[in-house]
């Protein structure tokens, strides 16, 4: 299965712990600001929950092909 | 270790009951016994507070559950389905059918409308006064008119919904069985102006969210009902009361009040640091269930206890903030967590920001010699505080 890339613009990310919350797995907190723990990953929804629900859509996530799954414009 | 009786005395004018601060000091998780549903833990550092709001082993939906006696406020516990007592995924679910319409971009796309509203309160305020009562003039009016028009609320019906929304906020304001009774009335309210929505959409919140249930199954008649009930009720008591409460700590310190006079560019800042320092959060609301055995501070939870945590002491926290008791505009890291923190982190937390920038702005801007008329008398017993009146001249 091909994989997605997860990037968080960490200059935008305000540390809400929103992204933490709804995909554990896949972000966590490190200084105040958020850091995907891997990237790329096996696709998972709640990535894609995680980069739509943060407010400052500071989460990108990509297709392997590098088209944006996450956030809709 | 000494079981408490919380939640504690009330004090006046935002003053901020110092048992959090001895608490915090000596007993940073403390046990307290709540009127009804017996004893659970209170936490008052910054990072157990964080723990407890966003780490997975704290559940708040476990307060829903058949049969569960819930440490509280009132005699009776909570029955219908809302975002703030459900977790991810289930409050995933709710979040993201709104999520979009409140991030920073499209909420800055509303500053110019808020700019608008505000202009047009602050020329009436201006024309019949001085003085003016700031809570009617401004602060109300502000909120509400912009969480209406995003979610299709008519703006007329805002005394009745006020009305509600003060009994639905309240702790020990209103008896129990006319703070239940507010809550009924405010669902039997969105419930109505759903029907009428589902024959007539509009470009708004709750018509999307009608969609989202009536096209997709995405959400269940009880779940959005309750959503708009929260998003209505959350989208102005808070920045209201907020507004009011900035105004006053603000007119009360004239040597903050100069400089961000002097300096505007100050205020996105001024703004970040009255949120940290306003102690708009009552107390005992939305706890905690651990669902496995978790270490804070040394103290051990064990599954199935409540645990109570207190943003507004966890932002007063002096292994985060240096000289947290002071009103400081020029802090340069100011992680506060007055908008929660985790999946419940507030949603409207952009448009709060947005509104209380345009309105403690532009009111500085249109009235420079702006002062107290008066005392300042404060609401009690609620679960968010803010002043009754606020009485100005200029």
């Amino acid at each position: 299965m091909s994989e997605w890339t997860i990037e968080v613009d960490r200059g935008a990310c305000l540390g809400t712990g929103m992204c933490t919350s709804i995909a554990p797995d896949h972000f966590r907190l490190d200084g105040g600001t958020s850091t995907p723990v891997k990237s790329p990953v096996d696709p998972d929804d709640a990535v894609v929950d995680a980069a739509e629900s943060c407010p400052m859509e500071a989460i990108l996530v990509r297709s392997a092909d590098g088209a944006v799954l996450a956030p809709q414009p | 270790m000494e079981t408490r009786s919380y939640p504690f005395a009330e004090l006046d004018q935002l003053e901020i009951n110092p048992t959090y601060f001895e608490l915090q000091r000596d007993e940073p998780v403390a046990r307290v016994r709540l009127p009804y549903g017996g004893e659970g833990w209170l936490a008052t550092r910054y990072e157990d507070v964080k723990t407890v709001l966003a780490d997975a082993r704290f559940s708040r939906a476990a307060v829903m559950e058949p049969g569960a006696d819930v440490p509280r406020t009132l005699p009776t516990m909570p029955t219908d389905t809302n975002i703030l007592s459900m977790d991810p995924p289930d409050h995933t679910r709710l979040r993201k059918l709104v999520a979009k319409a409140f991030t920073a971009r499209r909420t800055e796309q509303l500053r110019e409308r808020a700019q608008g509203i505000v202009d047009g309160l602050l020329d009436a305020m201006e024309e019949q006064g001085p003085p003016a009562n700031l809570v009617e003039a401004l602060a109300m009016p502000l909120p509400i008119t912009i969480i209406c028009e995003m979610l299709g609320v008519p703006i007329e019906d805002r005394d009745q919904f006020r009305a509600w929304s003060e009994g639905a906020v309240a702790i020990t304001a209103f008896t129990p069985e006319e703070i239940m009774a507010a809550g009924q009335a405010l669902r039997g309210y969105i419930a109505g102006l759903v029907e009428r929505k589902r024959a007539e959409p509009a470009d708004d919140m709750l018509s999307v969210l009608i969609a989202a249930r009536d096209n997709e199954d995405r959400l269940s008649e009880p779940e959005l009902v309750s959503f708009g009930v929260t998003l209505l009720v959350a989208g102005h008591e808070t920045t209201a009361n907020q507004i009011g409460n900035f105004v006053f700590h603000l007119l009360r310190r004239p040597d903050r009040l100069a400089e961000l006079r002097s300096d505007p560019s100050l205020l996105p800042a001024a703004i970040e640091e009255l949120l940290r320092f306003t102690a708009l959060g009552g107390s005992a609301g939305f706890p905690r269930i651990a669902t496995a055995e978790v270490e804070l501070s040394g103290v051990t939870i064990k599954p199935g206890e409540a645990v109570f945590v207190n943003n507004v002491t966890a932002n007063r926290d002096p292994s985060v903030f240096a000289n947290p008791h002071e009103l400081d505009f020029h802090r340069e890291h100011n992680p506060h967590i007055m908008f929660g923190h985790g999946a419940h982190h507030c949603i409207g937390a952009p448009l709060a920001r947005m509104e209380l920038q345009v309105a403690i702005g532009t009111l500085l801007k249109r009235f420079p010699r702006l002062s107290l008329d008066g005392d300042v008398t404060f609401k009690r017993g609620r679960l968010i505080r803010g002043p009754q009146a606020l009485p100005v001249r200029w």
